[in-house]
């Protein structure tokens, strides 16, 4: 029998991430993810883990590098100006090839901005998240089963491609509640880190974790042995959920909260007679490229639903390569799209779509 | 043939880059023949800073990550939290942990972390070519204060050690020097009660070394260290400025 809790999304993502084997979480509070601290703070002291309370989001990022090159698993959770501070120890991370965990719930922006859900950071973690050449694997749930199946995910994806795996969520989903089946998973499964920091122990030369080449043919080489491992998850771990795509001649785009509103709109649609389908992105880098290349034979209009000015829609457009009009449909600032506003959208697509056929 | 002197185990054998003068070289040696003589070495990982002696992690011979500037005790945490079993310490200059890693290195220190930092304090940031630090003393000419550090607008000289004694966290905090073979041989004991102090699970530690840097004083090496005499030791008095680890360790 599913064993079923009622959870808050964040709560969710600190469950799937102990269920994964992570016993240190470093953080520093701000609204709309503090529940995934307190539910931390409570749970692992208990089962011989660290929860730490950092003096900033930059100790708190600088701490999870620590823990992670010594060879453990480690996550921090933030919203979206604390991101903007993690940017730095984010791209240490990658320089330093370590397998990281982070949260981002994310909320209006820019600057203080405000507290309300936001994907206004989509080019933060999937295009500009620190200096130099780098990607994180970004994994962008859509309900509170997701949070918790992603975060438990993330664990393995991060030792796996040595990299650091961002859960992209968003202020709704951290705070909304659904039953949860946390029953289906076993626990995190082992890897071994021989780059670890562990001392030698006399038995090994000793290790080093650095991100640092002078040489510009040495730092090139890392980059580029980066990018293989980037070449091999983009064709490996793209995930996608498609919703009455196969005979659509409208394709919404949309991802994390901004899909479940999507569904909402599509059903509409159908009833009205309108051929409208869903694809919703679960990772947003690597992004669903081919897939959408697919679609594109097919449909004749796309729509780019995003909680941001459109920041998504770029990546629609360079997935399909232009062949077919991207309308966006956008709120942002914590403004939510209601399925009134993407209906409107979509049967805007419906005139297109007729005058091309 | 009889040996008469070993190089400590605890370096390799890369030659360091330094310059002529420079007196990191020295606390290399010392922090190394601690790690060898506490029989601390195999479970030791350091943390190198952004800075001249960002290559410490390839002389000293043991675990090593190199970290973001200032941001050393931070990532000191998270080894030691995850391998409370190791010996984790930090090696940071000046302008790493007095500017851009103030509240890191408080912090740290107000947590108790049981780690040590090794701060080598030369008035001057190193690898950038000689800029104001905020241990830059009144008066100063660096490239950044090219007509002299003017408190007035560039403010005054930090005591970290001063400052950091006040924390009830930081088990261990003394001043050094090595500006002669008695304050090198003194400097020494006091980075072997640091590690000590880690070892009995006593908390956070802390040996500020003041350091010449002759190069960017535009001192020849012996000159340097006059000046570093009558100039940074009345500014920066040497002694123990926090001893609690006679208090018992928290269970």
């Amino acid at each position: 029998m599913a064993n079923k809790v009622l959870m808050k999304g964040n709560e969710a993502i600190a469950e799937g991430a102990i269920l994964a084997g992570c016993r240190h979480y470093f953080g520093y509070p701000i609204t709309p993810q503090t529940e995934i601290a307190a539910y931390m703070a409570k749970k692992l002291p208990k089962i011989q883990g660290t929860f730490l309370q950092a003096e900033s989001e930059v100790a708190a990022i600088n701490m999870v590098i620590g823990a992670a090159a010594a060879g453990k698993r480690a996550m921090t959770s933030s919203s979206s100006p604390g991101f903007s501070l993690k940017s730095e120890g984010l791209s240490y991370l990658a320089g330093c090839d370590l397998p990281a965990v982070v949260v981002n719930v994310q909320r209006g922006g820019p600057g203080l901005g405000g507290i309300q859900p936001s994907q206004a950071d989509y080019y933060h973690a999937t295009k500009s998240t620190g200096h130099g050449d780098f990607h994180m694997l970004v994994l962008a749930p859509n309900s509170v089963q997701e949070m918790l199946d992603c975060a438990f995910d993330a664990f393995d994806l991060a030792d796996k491609y040595r990299l650091t795996v961002a859960i992209l969520s968003d202020g709704t989903l951290g705070q909304m509640m659904e039953p949860v089946d946390t029953a289906t998973k076993e626990s995190g499964h082992a890897i071994e880190k021989p780059w670890a920091l562990t001392g030698t122990q006399g038995k090994r030369l000793p290790n080093l974790v650095n991100s640092l080449y002078l040489m510009p043919e040495e730092l090139e080489a890392t980059v580029i042995e980066r990018y293989k491992r980037y070449a091999l998850l983009s064709e490996k771990e793209v995930r996608c959920e498609e919703y009455f795509t196969k005979d659509a001649d409208i394709v919404v785009v949309a991802y994390g909260i901004t899909s479940r509103v999507a569904q909402n709109a599509i059903d509409i649609a159908r009833k009205e007679g309108i051929k409208a389908g869903l694809l919703r992105p679960i990772t947003l880098w690597p992004f669903p490229v081919k897939q959408l290349m697919d679609l594109a034979q097919k449909a004749s209009v796309f729509i780019a639903a995003e909680l941001s000015m459109g920041q998504m829609a770029g990546d629609v457009e360079l997935a399909i390569r232009c062949q077919k009009p991207v309308l966006r449909c956008n709120r942002t600032g914590g403004m939510i799209i209601t399925p009134e506003e993407l209906l409107q959208k979509i049967r805007e697509a419906t005139t297109l779509h007729e005058q091309t056929e | 043939m009889t040996v008469v002197f070993e190089k400590t185990k605890g370096l390799t054998d890369a030659s360091m880059h330094y310059c002529p003068g420079c007196t990191h070289g020295i606390i290399h040696r010392m922090v190394a023949e601690a790690l060898v003589e506490l029989n601390i070495l195999h479970k030791a990982i350091g943390i190198a800073p952004v800075g001249c002696a960002v290559f410490a992690y390839n002389y000293l011979n043991c675990d090593m990550i190199q970290s973001a500037h200032g941001r050393a005790p931070a990532v000191a945490t998270g080894l030691k939290r995850a391998r409370p079993e190791c010996i984790v310490f930090s090696y940071q200059g000046d302008g790493d942990l007095a500017a851009i890693g103030t509240a890191e290195t408080i912090h740290a220190a107000a947590r108790g972390e049981n780690i040590t930092i090794i701060f080598v304090n030369n008035a001057i940031y190193g690898m950038t070519g000689g800029q104001m630090a905020p241990t830059t003393l009144t008066g100063q000419v660096t490239q950044t204060t090219p007509y002299g550090r003017d408190n007035a607008y560039s403010g005054y000289p930090m005591r970290m050690s001063e400052m950091l004694s006040t924390i009830d966290g930081a088990a261990y905090i003394e001043r050094v020097s090595v500006d002669s073979v008695k304050n090198i041989r003194h400097a020494k004991q006091a980075i072997m009660k640091a590690f000590q102090t880690q070892i009995d699970g006593k908390g956070f530690s802390l040996i500020e070394v003041i350091s010449a840097c002759p190069t960017n004083w535009g001192l020849e090496p012996v000159k340097a260290l006059d000046w570093l005499r009558e100039h940074m030791l009345p500014v920066y008095p040497l002694g123990v400025f926090k001893d609690s680890t006679s208090r018992e360790v928290m269970p």
